[in-house]
Order: structure tokens, then C-alpha cells, then sequence
């Protein structure tokens, strides 16, 4: 959607490196130690569902701010993994079974989203992939001998990766923030990657990286199941989180949630969906808190950030940062700043 | 027999009613480039304005017709609002248009919610078609062939509209080429309110329309959203005659399916989208507004 700001900011001064890597460092034990600074269940559970998401919006970022393709569909493959996941549970599987198979699943569900989505871009895409996360919805909704319907799925354990159980909403915090930094750490590397470089050519000029020789349609399908598979995982912590499935997490209100984090945070930035995450997932639960309108709410703030503030709140304040600091540092010419072409 | 017979009456009402609502959906989405996602709300919100009407609950009782009409001019006053205000601050910008109509259907959907509660309300069919056509030894209910009728009379009253009239003839040519359109001297901008207007009173008529059949109740929105995009996937975007068509045809599927495999009636909708996509993506009529 939005090009990314800069996205690396060289800096000339010998010493970053190392002081970006103090600060990833510290970042990460300040993440491990917040369960021992809040030690309220209430917040560490909040805590989990803003990593929870923040690795939804990482998987849906992959499409919509590196490939351009922007899907209301995805609480539909969050949805796949998640239920897929619970109805092998509920069958008397055991959780790498379950997982393994959600995956999949996931995976498989993803495949057919692209191979029918990428037929189109742009406003198609939308409207295709939103078809399709419904249809999935309408599964979810109706076939009531699979899915239990609106009564949905309970799912009574979690699994024990290595011994360590993960009842306790401290252990399952640590859990999903390694989950949550292996994913992070995944699209970084990704976005840096010669592919990641390729898939922003396909965003910004499809028609001169295909003249060059890249397969623009492949570039894209496996971006696509990249967005799956991250999907897919965010939407299995989901199930483990909640324990429990039921079609509303599925809902095109879902899916469109998982866009505001995407955008509202930058779409195209590799941490701004974390911080959508956490607006959303806060937001949400302060909201729910003192009033029931919430989808109200979400919608209002989606009209807002999309009239007023279309590149995200992350770019957003760096350009306003960066600005000031210019303005600041030398008298100011009369520029005029462009908004960003959607 | 007999429920065959039933089925596919079903279907074709069913059928109509999508008409009414994908062919304002359709034309928007030629003529603007967007689908309005605020379209399933819309045959709602028009749902809900009639049977207020209707009910008295604003101190008077108007007649079932009246009700729909005056429903869907309410609703398409809101709808050229929302245009005016909302979508042209956002000309040219084509994702965020369709995010802010996403986000405006969140909001409706939960006014409607705080307005007139989370229990579904069903209509009265209206006096007069109470009754049943007996046919082939089958009781077919009257309402049913009327809003059959009602709706062929409204596409033949759109294709004259687009086919004969000067309004019709600047829609298509909007449709076509706008940038050619502007050159040659038609207001596309002022376009873009009519038609928006004209598909979201469509839309709150076929709501109100749709009452007596499919009642009332939170999610209708979201239940009807999914089927208009069906249906313009299927018949083609900007085209009329794909969404007589995608209509017909999404009628009959999803009543056919709900009879048959009531589990799946939603998935198997899908199956002639992707037939479709895969075969022919700009969709069965795809290019050809009439």
C-alpha cells in the first residue's frame, strides 16, 4: 500500500551497529522481564494476545505493505489453523498432530486463496479475498457437525514443548514471545532478502520486473504463503490462548481488525504492525471495559486513520519527527511535503 | 415435483432480490472503481427504516410500499452523504475509499444494533398478497411472484434508464472511459453521487422488500455483502445484465444448496466463482455495461 520511509537509515557513524544491536538486545529482556513487572494475570494476558496478533499483523503486513496486495481475507486462514487445530484435538489427537495438520491445512487453504486472489490485484483482489474469507466464515458458521456452529470448539490443554507446561499465563507469555520473535526475525530477513527485494519490485513496477524477467506471479504466490503461515501460527497461539474457537474470530470484522493493526501501525514497515497490534489489542480491551461499542469504535478509528493519518502511525511520526528535527537544524525553505500516493 | 417446483420459485425471488441489491453494487464498482462494502449495510439500514415505519414507532403507520419507498430514499439521502462527505475527500485514492466504506459498515452495523436491538423483527406481508397462486397442484405465495415481478420491472426500468435516457448514456460513458468522459464535458464527479445514491436506495428498497422474506436481524449485512460481491465476481463488474444473471444464478445455488446440503450452502456458492475466475476473471459479462 504505502511505500516504506526509508527503510534503513544508514547511518555514518562507526558505533551503530553495535548500538542497534545493544538496543535489539535490551528490547528483547525488557519483553522476557514484562511479566515480572506486571504481574497482574489480567495484563499478562493482554500482553500475550498484543504478540498473539502482532504476529497476525506481521503475516497480513507481508502482503499488504511489501506485495501490495491488500486482503480482507485472512481471519479465514487464521481461522483454517485454528480450527483445524481444535477439531483434531477434540478428536483425541495429540498436539503435534494437531499443529502439524493445521499447518497444513492452513498452508493448503492459503495456496487456493492465492491461486484464485492473484488472478486480480488492486480493488479485485480485495473484494476476492474477502469472498473467500467469508465462504470460509459461512464454513465455520454452518457446518455444524465439524465446527459445533456458533457453539464452537473448546480445546481443554495446551501443549508442553520440551516438559514445560504452559497453563500459567506467565509461561504461556514466554512461549508466545518466542514465537513472536522467531516471526519477527523471520521477516526481517525476509524483507532484506533478494526475494523481499523482488517481491517490493512486483509492488512498485510489476510490469518492469516482469520485462526483467521475473516471475511476477510466483514472487507473489509464495509471498502469499508466507502471510499464510504466519497466519496460520498466530491463528493456532489463538486457540491455545482462548481455548476455545468459534466463528466469530473468523468474521470479516476480524480480518478487517487485522488490517487496522497493519495500517494503522505502517503498512510496509517491519515493526509497525507490532505497535498496530498492541493499539488494537489495547484499545479493544480498554474499550470493551467502559463501553460494548466496540466495532463502532473500530470502524470510527478506521475512518479517521484512512482520512487523516493514511501512512500509519509509525511513519507518520517519523516523518513529523524528522521534520522537526530539520526544521530545527537549519532555517527553513518552503518545501511542500507529498503525501504519499496510495 | 411439487418441491422442485417451490425451490426454484424460491430461487428466483431469492434471485430478484440479489438483483436489487448487486446492481447498484455493480454500477458503483463500474462506474467508481470500488466495491462498496457499505452496500450490505445498506439493505439493512433500509430494512430497519422500513419496518420502523411500518410499525408506528415514529407515531404514525404507513403502508407497506410506502414504507419501502420512502426507506429507500432515505437511504440513498445517507448514501449521497457518505459519497459527498467521506469518498470525495478521497477521490482517486481507491484503497482508501474502500476502507473508509469498511469502516462505515462497522459503524452501521452497530447503530443498528443500539437502535433496534439484537432480536430479529419480522415483517408483515404486506395485505393483498397474504395469499397463494395455485399452480401444478403447488401453493405458491403470492408475495414471492410479486417481488419476482418487481424486481424484472426494475431491470427493465435500469436498462431503459441506462439505454435511453441522456443520464444513462453519461453513466455509460462514464463507466467506459472517465477520463474521456470528463473531456468531453459530463460531470463524472456529479455522476458518482447519483449512481452512489441510486445503488443505496436500490439497495434499502430490496431491504425492505426483502422483509417479509428474510426478516430483520443483526448480520443481515454481513450475510448480504458476501452474495452482491458473488454476484458481480460472477456476472462481471459495471455490468447489468451480469447481475441479472449472477443474481439468477447465485439464487439459485444458495437455495438449491440450503435445501440440499444445508451444511454447506455457503461453500457452495464458491464453486462457480472459482469456475469463473479461473476461467474467465473479468467475470461472465465482464466489459459490457448492459
Amino acid at each position: 500500500m504505502n511505500r516504506p520511509a526509508a527503510s534503513a537509515i544508514k547511518s555514518s557513524v562507526p558505533g551503530a551497529v553495535t548500538a542497534r544491536r545493544i538496543a535489539i538486545a535490551v528490547t528483547i529482556l525488557a519483553l522476557f522481564a514484562v511479566p515480572y513487572v506486571i504481574t497482574q494475570v489480567y495484563y499478562v494476558n493482554i500482553a500475550s494476545q498484543v504478540l498473539l496478533y502482532a504476529v497476525f499483523a506481521l503475516g497480513l503486513n507481508v502482503l499488504v505493505g511489501y506485495a501490495g496486495l491488500v486482503s480482507l481475507g485472512h481471519a479465514g486462514l487464521f481461522g483454517v489453523a485454528a480450527y483445524v487445530d481444535a477439531y483434531l484435538l477434540a478428536a483425541g489427537h495429540g498436539h503435534a498432530v494437531a499443529i502439524l495438520a493445521a499447518l497444513v491445512a492452513a498452508l493448503v487453504a492459503t495456496a487456493g486463496f492465492a491461486a484464485l486472489a492473484l488472478r486480480a490485484t488492486g480493488i479485485s483482489f480485495i473484494m476476492i479475498t474477502l469472498a473467500l474469507g467469508e465462504i470460509i466464515w459461512g464454513l465455520a458458521y454452518r457446518w455444524i457437525s465439524i465446527t459445533g456452529g456458533d457453539n464452537g470448539i473448546s480445546v481443554s490443554t495446551r501443549p508442553e514443548p520440551f516438559g514445560l507446561s504452559l497453563d500459567s499465563p506467565r509461561a504461556f507469555y514466554d512461549a508466545t514471545l518466542v514465537i513472536f520473535l522467531i516471526a519477527v526475525a523471520a521477516v526481517a530477513i525476509f524483507v532484506r532478502s533478494p526475494f523481499g527485494a523482488a517481491l517490493a519490485g512486483t509492488r512498485d513496477q510489476p510490469r518492469r520486473m516482469n520485462a526483467l524477467g521475473f516471475h511476477v506471479w510466483m514472487i507473489r504466490f509464495w509471498a502469499f504463503m508466507f502471510s499464510g503461515l504466519l497466519t496460520a501460527v498466530a491463528g493456532i497461539l489463538f486457540v491455545y490462548y482462548t481455548e476455545f474457537i468459534s466463528p466469530q474470530a473468523l468474521a470479516l470484522t476480524a480480518s478487517a481488525e487485522g488490517l487496522l493493526m497493519v495500517i494503522s501501525g505502517g503498512a510496509g514497515t517491519l515493526l509497525g504492525p507490532v505497535v498496530g497490534a498492541a493499539l488494537v489489542v489495547i484499545v479493544k480491551n480498554v474499550a470493551s471495559a467502559y463501553i460494548t461499542r466496540w466495532n463502532f469504535m473500530l470502524g470510527a478509528i478506521f475512518v479517521a486513520i484512512v482520512v487523516f493519518m493514511p501512512e500509519g502511525l509509525v511513519p507518520g511520526a517519523v516523518r513529523l519527527a524528522r521534520s522537526a528535527w530539520r526544521a530545527r537544524s537549519r532555517p527553513k525553505p518552503a518545501t511542500v511535503v507529498a503525501r504519499p500516493q496510495q | 415435483m411439487t418441491f422442485w417446483l417451490l425451490l426454484t420459485v424460491n430461487s428466483v425471488t431469492f434471485g430478484g432480490l440479489l438483483f436489487l441489491l448487486s446492481a447498484g453494487f455493480s454500477l458503483i464498482f463500474g462506474l467508481m472503481r470500488i466495491p462498496n462494502l457499505t452496500h450490505g449495510s445498506m439493505f439493512m439500514v433500509g430494512a430497519y427504516l422500513g419496518t420502523s415505519l411500518l410499525s408506528g414507532a415514529l407515531g404514525f403507520t404507513l403502508n407497506f410500499w410506502l414504507a419501502a419507498i420512502i426507506a429507500a430514499v432515505e437511504v440513498a439521502v445517507l448514501g449521497a452523504l457518505m459519497e459527498r462527505l467521506l469518498l470525495r475527500r478521497l477521490a482517486g485514492q481507491q484503497l482508501a475509499q474502500v476502507l473508509v466504506t469498511l469502516g462505515v459498515s462497522f459503524m452501521a452495523a452497530d447503530l443498528c444494533l443500539m437502535g433496534w436491538g439484537g432480536d430479529p423483527i419480522s415483517v408483515a406481508t404486506p395485505p393483498g398478497l397474504t395469499g397463494f397462486v395455485r399452480f401444478a397442484g403447488a401453493a405458491f405465495p403470492l408475495y414471492r411472484m410479486a417481488v419476482i415481478v418487481i424486481a424484472v420491472v426494475f431491470a427493465i426500468a435500469l436498462w431503459l434508464m441506462l439505454e435511453r435516457t441522456r443520464l444513462g448514456a453519461m453513466i455509460r460513458a462514464g463507466v467506459d472511459d472517465p477520463q474521456m468522459a470528463r473531456v468531453v464535458g459530463i460531470r463524472v464527479s456529479q455522476l458518482f453521487t447519483i449512481v452512489f445514491a441510486l445503488g443505496a436506495g436500490l439497495a434499502g428498497f430490496a431491504g425492505m422488500i426483502g422483509g417479509p422474506i428474510l426478516s430483520v436481524y443483526p448480520g443481515l449485512d454481513q450475510d448480504m455483502l458476501p452474495l452482491a460481491l458473488v454476484v458481480v465476481i460472477l456476472g462481471g463488474t459495471g455490468s447489468l445484465l451480469g447481475s441479472f444473471v449472477g443474481s439468477i444464478v447465485v439464487g439459485f445455488i444458495y437455495n438449491f444448496g440450503q435445501a440440499l446440503l444445508p451444511e454447506l450452502a455457503y461453500f457452495v456458492l464458491f464453486l462457480p466463482m472459482v469456475l469463473v475466475l479461473v476461467l474467465r476473471p473479468q467475470g461472465l459479462f465482464g466489459g459490457q455495461i448492459l
